[in-house]
């Protein structure tokens, strides 16, 4: 016989259309292949610049997300009890109305009582535009939930944060530490990094009390105990300031270190930062022996000493972290027993990075400083950080996270080469963000944005009677810089009453009746409670979703999305963009299929709710829609004159950054692959705070309308405001109850305290109970996808060997799982690679019966389980019987790793399934 | 065809690297994306919305856990694919001729209008690296992606595997393996590359870049401790080396 | 692995089935005319049912005629060849004695030989898979023949040399099981050699799949110890020591209660020998290592 001939080169398709995937929020390029106008294959984009071709799990396994019977399709309307999942099919014309008998009066009366969240969205310059137009302050994303630990600690201190907008040089550093990662937002790019790591023999360090993923990789992995990464991070300053491995020249030039904090307990500046009267810093001159601006050309910054001025002492803030990070309490041997890791493994992790220090990276590459001084090379240290919800998804995140950016402006690894870089638009210190504004005036829009950047007690969203003034408590006093608002909080509220009651409830893109809630069944009770007179305490609930969620059920009116290959969707510069480092770049999605379904993309119907309210911004002159669906939007909306949704091909095409409307900008973004890029020039690649180059082109390309050359703040002055609020200074004054909680968070260098979850009683609860991203599942939408469910469709929870072996356990086991707020009977599977007082599972692998278009005996309904019934919104009482919401004090955060449970060998359950179960739910009217 | 052929143009195949893969599974899922409406019959799925959903999957990554007697335990993923053996037997168990290798690269292949199913070929593959396709009742395995990498309707850098092109890591390469001065080879040889059940005999062309060993047993104490050398004992002799340090800078 | 019934049903059967033939077409006994119909007709029952209901495992029997082209370098191949090869012999054989009155003493024992050749080639599919140690070993072919003329004997009613075959098949039995209990581990194989991780103990994490697949339908079967050892014995009893005691009695009703018994016996005895047998691809799965699950 001879060998068969084979067809070596069969077209693959008829047809490829680009644009971006949207599995999960790393947002990567993707060719759709087409055959007979049916999608039968995707692949990644070797030319975005975010996977370079490369596609992760969920990004090939999109073509079953297209087919999935999950797919709502069409408008629905409540017709059972919430919760029962009874609905009937409407048209878009009763949908869109019936909303708008809801919010149009709410408008004129009351515009706060519409409360308008987003979960997993990635138009939140759009969304937030249209809740400010409408007027009310109620308006969030999921950040506050998520990762805003990371956001506000980069931003308040260097200007950018790890969370999408930094990324470590994966070109030149030698050293890589990262802490608190499985997976991340930058799925893809962090994993090519990794690669290109390996390839160059570059060493990675993992901390992580779990070592699988990314931490299986690391050359060596660190297995810290939960909720202590600031004690670690403060140990390893404590050592390397002690053996001079700090750049100081760095620290004397481009960060606040030699600014000058007046130490006068009298004064009424105190703690604050010597300025001169335009409010510029002043540092202490070596050379003229007199304070000076700090942005002159000739400056020569001292960092030590103490000097009077006007008859008060001043000190640098250098020498502030000096005495405070040389004190023994940071030596390695007092903090070893905390941290879980030994002094002697300390030691060598700080020995790690001197050695590293040592060794800077250059450039050949003169650039000019802000001070106009021109420098020959780029110099570096190649050392680089990354770290996410490990650290952020703690009560004591915030400070953690500021201790590791104090860790890397230290070593003088920010923005230099072999360090941390920065993503446009950023570097972006707060200052130069909005700042949160909360003033209702009923029929009219908002007085400002929504979220942003407090600077002091004055910048807080409080009513005239000093209670907050928006339904999740941001920006009170109860978490002061919640820049991102807090998502985990408004079911709670908006059922408690408290600050008030709101009337509707608009969701988008969020699970909030499952995975992304603490406590599960307690917000599912929230939402189907009813007060005296039979009404819902939530009076009523608008969701968009594309997918029969758990949360369809407990909506009264279901907008249903399109799936992501079937709609426009824009990836703006003035959202969350797909910058790289050496780039900006922006992308959009387009209609790659026709839905099959009567479903239309949310945007768009936004759009449409808009132009029937009239909000301004929504209609045209003549008062019909301003905009014919988002496509135009994406088009024809000015932010700021000659800045729109798009950077791309504005004007007649050839201008990119700023320039007038193009009509034909989607056709051009479809021509190039979906995306546009223009690339950071040479000179301003590295060093962008404070680097001329840099500045001009971020300038010109419409990032920002100023350049503003900034100092990394070491120490947070709005931090200090509050804190000095806090021990009774200036007007603003927090709550009594809150004082002291305050002077503590409110700290201006960063310091460590033990997690809300420490106070429980450890012996009741002696083991940190975690979560992690599985990397080939996104959130709750991968178990409807056929091919992924394979992969995850049961979560065991993983045990250290010790707690294997005390329980007796064996493969097939089951553990009941105790917390303070709940219990859980799961089952387990043995880990010998992971924190001896650390069990952990995969995050929201467990589903509701019936959701998801997936069979009631689904093993993610009967087995899998979720840790949520475990966490609360609200910590126990306190002494005084105040409970605290269980989310970080400075930014509102939600804590979900401080967790502590017990675990226990039981009995396999009567059926085999997890416990608790909660009733199937009926398949929402119209699944595909 | 039952029969290898005495002697093979290339050995084409697939070298991954242990220490690189952090077990994504986006080779998984890539493979399967690409095979499902490449090569053959597509690769089904059984009861893909219900209890106990299972599929044909020509690729799959396991997850293996080492305990040291002295160190931390780790963690390793592990992709598994065929290994296109030089000495397949596979290929010789086979009674219709459908499973051959072939001639002109070493890949071994499956002739799916042959082959009757008979699931000998799977039994006879120490790797489980041949899966029944359950629809099509014929056996599917990796094809190193035959109808990609010499197809001229790709572009000449999508001529790789499919598991290839879409690792985010670079935790796949292919090449030539029967060509020392390749890529893969270069590879195999700089990082002891090595063959998964030797015992065997099946001679396998794909191979295993090993982990490198874990810095976590024994951090190099010594060799570190200097680089942290105090520059003063108290806070106070701190600031002292920190003006003399100022001092000496350029200003 | 899997014990397929199909597969079962098949080995058992047509092992029987030309254990049978071969004494037919030896002449023992010497049945002509009608009474060979009966003995014929049950041989080829036996054997061409058991071929049958070996395409039921088949995903696509109708292209089974492919099976015989690769006779040069496949036993399923050759066994294809024999079986249809051993089947015309017999067929010429009792053609001859049904109608013609002929004893065919020159082409029986030719019939007889490719009998037993299909049985060993049956045999030699599972012997020669390295994959499964137990059965990679020449007391598989053994145990295949043993068993075949044991059965054929005595459906063959071959009273006298049955039950000495019958005991044999069993001693080839209890000594497959004994080799085959340690070959897995003797052989060196284990996930060190799988997966050639070093430096501790490896063991399985995660499997790649939560959810199952045809790796683990087919080729990872696990029967409980004490479970095994019960179904031995039975095996043993049922399958060769009954029926030879029963042998002995010489009573038409004990030669029917003796064939029952050893078909029983054998099947129980090849359920055994695909459900104990250890596949090599069990390691990766986590299974079959010393220690592990
Ligand atoms: N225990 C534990 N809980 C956690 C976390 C944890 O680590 N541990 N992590 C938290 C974090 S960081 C986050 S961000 C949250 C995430 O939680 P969520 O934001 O709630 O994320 P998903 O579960 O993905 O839910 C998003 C919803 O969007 C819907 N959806 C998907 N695609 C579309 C679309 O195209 N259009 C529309 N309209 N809807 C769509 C999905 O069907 C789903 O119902 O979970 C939080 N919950
Ligand atoms: N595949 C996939 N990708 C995703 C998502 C997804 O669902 N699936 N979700 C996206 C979203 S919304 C987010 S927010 C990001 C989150 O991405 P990650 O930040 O990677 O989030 P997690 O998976 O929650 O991982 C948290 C890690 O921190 C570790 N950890 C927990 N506590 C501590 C601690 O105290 N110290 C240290 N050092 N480590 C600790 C945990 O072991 C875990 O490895 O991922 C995004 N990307
Ligand atoms: S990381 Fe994966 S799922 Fe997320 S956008 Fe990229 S390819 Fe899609
Ligand atoms: S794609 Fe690469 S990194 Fe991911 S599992 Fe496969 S080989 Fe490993
Ligand atoms: S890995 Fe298995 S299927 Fe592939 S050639 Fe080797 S024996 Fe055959
Ligand atoms: S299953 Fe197909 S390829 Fe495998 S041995 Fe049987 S006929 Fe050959
Ligand atoms: S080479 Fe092709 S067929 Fe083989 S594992 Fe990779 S993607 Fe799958
Ligand atoms: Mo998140």
């Amino acid at each position: 016989m001879v060998q068969p001939t084979l067809d070596l080169s069969p077209a693959v398709s008829d047809e490829v259309r680009k644009t971006t995937c949207y599995m999960c929020a790393c947002r990567c390029g993707i060719n759709v292949h087409l055959k007979s106008g049916r999608v039968t294959y995707i692949e990644g984009n070797r030319d975005h610049p975010v996977n370079r071709g490369v596609l992760c799990a969920k990004g090939s396994a999109g073509i079953r997300q297209v087919f999935a019977p999950s797919r709502l399709r069409a408008p629905l309307k409540r017709v059972g009890p919430r919760g029962s999942g009874a609905f009937v099919e409407i048209s878009w014309e009763e949908a869109l109305e019936t909303a708008v008998s809801w919010l149009a009066p709410l408008r004129e009366s009351a515009p706060e009582k519409l409360a308008f969240f987003t979960g997993r969205d990635q138009s939140q310059s759009f969304t937030s535009y249209w809740a400010q137009a409408y007027g009310t302050p109620n308006y969030a994303a999921h950040g506050g939930f998520c990762s805003v630990n990371m956001a506000a600690a980069g931003i308040y201190t260097l200007g950018g944060a790890f969370w999408e907008f930094g990324q470590p040089d994966w070109e030149h550093t030698k050293l890589f530490l990262l802490f608190g990662v499985a997976e991340d937002h930058d799925s893809n790019p962090i994993k090519i990094g990794l690669g290109q790591l390996k390839a160059r023999g570059a060493k990675v360090i993992g901390i992580n009390p779990i070592r699988t993923g990314y931490n299986a990789v690391a050359d060596e992995w660190v297995g810290i105990t939960p909720g202590t990464d600031g004690l670690l991070i403060l140990s390893l300053i404590h050592l390397l300031l002690k053996a001079g491995k700090v750049d100081l020249d760095y620290l004397a030039q481009f960060t606040n270190a030699p600014c000058l904090v007046n130490m006068d307990p009298e004064s009424p500046d105190y703690g604050l930062i010597l300025t001169d009267d335009e409010g510029r810093a002043l540092v202490w001159d070596r050379v003229e022996q007199r304070p000076r601006c700090y942005d002159k050309p000739d400056v020569t910054p001292d960092l030590a000493g103490a000097w009077e001025v006007d008859g008060i002492t001043h000190r640098p803030v250098f020498h502030l972290i000096a005495e405070r990070y040389l004190d023994p309490r940071y030596a390695p041997e007092a903090v070893a027993d905390t941290v879980g890791v030994s002094a002697a493994r300390i030691r060598a992790l700080a020995g790690q990075i001197a050695r590293a220090f040592d060794a800077p990276v250059e450039i050949d590459q003169p650039w000019t400083d802000f001070r106009g001084r021109r420098h020959p090379k780029m110099t570096g240290r190649p050392i680089a950080f990354h770290a996410m919800r490990g650290i952020s998804a703690h009560s004591n995140g915030f400070q953690t996270a500021r201790a590791l950016h104090l860790l890397q402006a230290l070593l003088g690894a920010v923005e230099t080469p072999g360090g941390f870089r920065f993503k446009p638009p950023y570097p972006k210190p707060a200052r130069a963000h909005p700042r949160p504004h909360c003033k209702v005036t009923p029929g009219q829009p908002l007085n400002g944005p929504h979220l942003g950047y407090p600077q002091g007690p004055a910048d807080l969203c409080l009513k005239d009677d000093g209670t907050p003034a928006r339904i999740d408590k941001a920006f009170s006093w109860e978490n002061p810089l919640s820049a991102h608002g807090l998502m985990h909080m408004v079911i709670a509220n908006a059922h408690a009453g408290d600050p008030y009651r709101i009337d509707t409830l608009f969701l988008y893109m969020a699970n909030m009746a499952w995975n992304s809630s603490m406590n599960t069944a307690q917000t599912m009770a929230m939402l189907t409670d009813r007060d005296a007179n039979g009404e819902y305490v939530i009076p009523r609930i608008i969701y968009s979703d594309a997918y029969a969620s758990e949360m369809v059920a407990y909506a009264d009116l279901i907008l249903p999305d399109t799936t992501y290959l079937e709609r426009h969707d824009c990836i703006s510069l003035l959202d969350r963009p797909i910058c790289e480092a050496d780039a900006a770049a922006d992308a959009i999605r387009w209609p790659v299929v026709e839905p099959d379904r009567d479903v239309r993309g949310f945007q768009s119907v936004l759009l449409d709710l808009g132009a029937r309210l009239g909000l301004p911004g929504f209609v045209a002159e003549d008062g019909s829609a301003k905009y014919a669906d988002y496509a135009d939007y994406m088009v024809r909306h000015e932010r700021r004159p000659g800045v729109g949704p798009l950077a791309g091909w504005r004007g007649d095409g050839a201008d990119h950054g700023r320039g007038a409307p193009n009509p034909d900008q989607i056709a051009k973004y479809i021509e190039n692959g979906g995306f546009w890029t223009a690339h950071v020039p040479d000179e301003a690649r590295y060093m962008k705070p404070w680097n001329a180059a840099y500045q001009a082109w971020a300038v010109k390309i419409g990032l920002v309308d100023v350049e503003m050359p900034y100092l990394l703040d070491l120490y947070c002055e709005p931090l200090r405001r509050f804190q000095a609020a806090a021990e009774g200074r200036g007007p603003i004054q927090p709550p009594e109850a809150l004082r002291d909680r305050l002077r503590r968070a409110m700290d201006p260098l960063p310091d460590w305290t033990p997690p809300f979850g420490e106070e429980v009683d450890a012996e009741a609860y002696p083991l940190h109970a975690l979560t992690q991203r599985p990397m080939a599942m996104y959130h709750s939408w991968g178990s409807q996808n056929a091919w992924l469910r394979q992969i995850h469709g049961v979560n065991p929870l993983y045990v250290p060997t010790d707690v294997w072996a005390r329980e007796g356990f064996a493969e097939g086991d089951w553990a009941r799982v105790t917390s303070p707020h709940g219990q859980i009977t799961v089952p387990v599977a043995h880990m010998a690679a992971l924190n001896p007082r650390t069990v952990w599972t995969w995050n929201a692998i467990g589903k509701r019966k019936g959701t998801w278009g997936l069979d009631e005996g689904a093993p993610e309904a009967t087995k899998g389980f979720l840790l949520n019934h475990l966490i609360s919104e609200l910590l126990p009482p306190k002494g005084d019987g105040m409970r605290w919401s269980n989310s970080d004090p400075v930014t509102g955060q939600a804590a979900w790793f401080d967790l502590r449970v017990r675990v226990e060998k039981c009995a396999a359950p009567g059926r085999g399934e997890a416990a608790p179960g909660f009733p199937a739910l009926a398949r929402p009217g119209g699944t595909a | 065809m039952t029969a290898l052929p005495d002697r093979v143009e290339k050995k084409l195949g697939l070298v991954i690297d242990l220490d690189t893969c952090v077990g994504c599974h986006a080779c998984v899922v890539a493979c399967k994306g690409w095979n499902d409406q490449g090569y053959g019959a597509p690769l089904s799925d059984q009861d893909p919305y219900g209890a106990a959903p299972s599929g044909t999957f020509l690729n799959r990554v396991h997850s293996y856990e080492i305990t040291p007697p002295d160190a931390p335990a780790q963690i390793v993923h592990f992709p598994k694919s065929c290994l296109h053996c030089d000495d397949a037997p596979c290929v010789t168990v086979c009674p219709t001729g459908a499973s051959y290798k072939r001639r002109e690269d070493g890949i071994v292949l499956v002739n799916e209008s042959a082959c009757i199913g008979c699931g000998l070929c799977a039994w006879a593959c120490p790797y489980g690296a041949r899966e029944m396709d359950a629809d099509a009742g014929v056996m599917k395995k990796c094809t190193l992606c035959v109808d990609r990498i010499y197809n001229e309707t790709l572009p000449e850098e999508d001529r790789q595997p499919a598991c290839v092109r879409t690792c985010p890591a670079g935790a796949r390469h292919f090449g030539d393996l029967s060509d020392p001065g390749s890529e893969v080879s270069q590879l195999v040889a700089a990082r002891g590359g090595l063959d998964l059940m030797p015992e065997m005999g099946t001679k396998p062309v794909n191979a295993y870049l090993p982990p490198r060993p874990k810095a976590d047993a024994a951090p190099e104490f010594d060799v570190l401790a200097p680089f942290l050398e105090p520059v003063a004992e108290d806070a106070g002799g701190f600031l002292g080396w920190l003006d003399r340090t100022l001092s000496k800078m350029p200003g | 692995m899997h014990p397929a019934p199909s597969l079962i049903l098949f080995t058992t059967l047509s092992g029987l089935g030309f254990g049978l033939l071969a004494f037919l077409c030896l002449g023992l006994p010497d049945a002509r005319g009608l009474t060979a119909v009966l003995w014929f007709g049950a041989g080829f029952a036996l054997a061409g049912g058991g071929l049958l209901a070996s395409t039921a495992h088949l995903g696509n029997p109708q292209r089974a005629w492919r099976a015989f082209t690769q006779w040069q370098t496949s036993w399923l191949s050759r066994e294809a060849w024999l079986s249809v090869m051993a089947l015309a012999a017999a067929g010429g054989v009792a053609l001859g004695r049904v109608f013609f009155d002929l004893p065919m003493t020159g082409l029986g024992p030719v019939a007889t030989g490719l009998a037993l050749a299909t049985v060993a080639s049956t045999a030699m599919i599972y012997a020669q898979l390295k994959t499964v140690p137990r059965w990679n070993h020449w007391t598989t072919p053994a145990l295949f023949l043993s068993m075949a003329l044991a059965g054929g004997a005595l459906l063959a009613g071959q009273m006298t040399v049955a039950p000495v075959l019958l005991l044999l098949a069993g001693a080839v039995q209890l000594l497959a099981w004994r080799t085959g209990d340690g070959r897995f581990a003797a052989r060196g194989h284990g996930l060190a050699s799988a997966t050639r991780l070093e430096g501790g103990r490896v063991r399985s994490f995660a499997p790649p799949h939560t959810g199952s697949n045809y790796l683990l339908r087919e080729m990872v079967h696990q029967v409980g110890r004490r479970h095994a050892r019960k179904l031995r014995s039975l095996a043993l009893i049922f399958g060769f020591l009954a029926p030879a005691l029963l042998c002995l009695t010489a009573h038409p009703l004990a030669l029917v209660l003796a064939v029952l018994s050893h078909a029983g016996g054998a099947m129980a005895g090849r359920w055994l020998f695909f459900a104990e047998a250890e596949h090599v691809v069990g390691l990766y799965y986590g299974y079959h290592e010393a220690g592990a699950r």
